[in-house]
This record gives C-alpha cells, sequence and structure tokens, in this order.
C-alpha cells in the first residue's frame, strides 16, 4: 500500500491536467494550492475501478482545505471561509 | 487535454435547487435494484458514473436521474458481454410492441 506521503498541515498543490477517464478531483481544484486538513484512510483507485480493474494497491485520500477567495476569484464573502475537497494522493503534489 | 466535461460542473452559475420530495415510480425502483445487483457483481459507483460521464451534453440534460442510471448500467452489460447489442436492440422492439398494445 502507498504511504501516506503527506501530514496534516502542509501545503499542497492538486495537479493541474485534464486527462481522459473517470476523474474524481473536480475540475475547478485542479492548479489550486490548499492545507492538508486530514488523511481520510486509503481506498481502491476510483479511477481504475471505473475502467473496470481492481483500483489495487489503495490509494491514499486526503481532506484538502482551500481558501474560498483563491478558488474563486471574485468571491466576496469572508476572507476566511475556506472549501473542503476529497482528493487521492497522486493528485497532489508538495507546494 | 480536454475542456472541463459536461457533467463536472461545480462552480458554474446555475438554476434554483428544486428541494421538494417525490415518490419514485416502480420502473425507477427496478432501475436502483439493478444498480444494487450489478453492484454484487463488482460494478461500482465509478464505472456507473463513468458511463453517465460519456452521454453527450443534450442527452445529459434531457435525461432523468433514472434514466442516466438505466443507460449506465446497459453500457456496463454491453462493455461486460452480458448481453450483446442485438440482443438489446430486439428487446426494445418487443417492449416497444407489447407497450404500443
Amino acid at each position: 500500500m502507498p504511504q501516506a506521503r503527506f501530514k496534516p498541515g502542509e501545503k499542497v498543490k492538486v495537479m493541474q491536467a485534464y486527462p481522459l477517464g473517470h476523474v474524481r478531483t473536480p475540475y475547478y481544484i485542479r492548479g489550486c494550492v490548499g492545507e492538508i486538513e486530514r488523511l481520510c484512510g486509503s481506498f481502491p483507485n476510483p479511477e481504475e475501478l471505473a475502467q473496470m480493474r481492481d483500483g489495487l494497491p489503495p490509494q491514499p485520500l486526503y481532506r484538502v482545505r482551500f481558501r474560498q477567495q483563491e478558488v474563486w476569484p471574485d468571491y466576496r464573502g469572508s476572507a476566511s471561509d475556506v472549501l473542503e475537497v476529497e482528493i487521492f494522493q497522486h493528485w497532489l503534489e508538495k507546494a | 487535454m480536454i475542456p472541463r466535461s459536461h457533467h463536472d460542473m461545480g462552480g458554474l452559475p446555475a438554476g434554483k435547487v428544486e428541494r421538494t420530495e417525490h415518490d419514485h415510480a416502480e420502473w425507477e425502483r427496478r432501475v436502483d435494484a439493478l444498480a444494487v445487483l450489478m453492484g454484487a457483481r463488482k460494478v461500482t459507483v465509478d464505472e456507473r458514473r463513468k458511463n453517465i460521464e460519456a452521454l453527450p451534453p443534450e442527452d445529459y440534460e434531457r435525461m432523468s436521474y433514472y434514466e442516466r442510471w438505466i443507460v449506465s448500467l446497459a453500457q456496463s452489460l454491453l462493455q461486460r458481454g452480458v448481453v450483446t447489442t442485438e440482443e438489446l436492440a430486439r428487446k426494445m422492439i418487443e417492449v416497444e410492441r407489447r407497450a404500443a398494445g
């Protein structure tokens, strides 16, 4: 099973890629920088499950916290508002 | 690189969210049951999503929730060799004739 590479509080950048296939990383969050909120556990890779393969080994899944103002350029809410997205480790790199 | 897929609409302007509850029709319950049964044979929610995401945008918009599901489940049955396209075609004609009375 792949090691969990990131710890809560670490800054990460979401891979800015637009591949074919079934992708669980929302379009709007790709390329954004956030902070690891927690490790949710490890789960079979849904990108592989969608293609009728077993998705093993399980991939670490994180809840990543982003500042709303960084995700949406025209965001008018509080600067302290955050958005949390669950993202698999292979979509994240150290920021 | 491909542009944003049609289904991946998070953050785009949207209409009002319809919050009223409604009963499910009998056929919708059957589609749900079929999804559960196919799940027991390893057809995952991810595979179901992949087939729904492959719908052309105009069909994705036109179809109801469970209409998308039944198309997706039918695709899985074809992809996995459980039914052939010919069998599906003949059955659809048979059902249409039966419905027409």
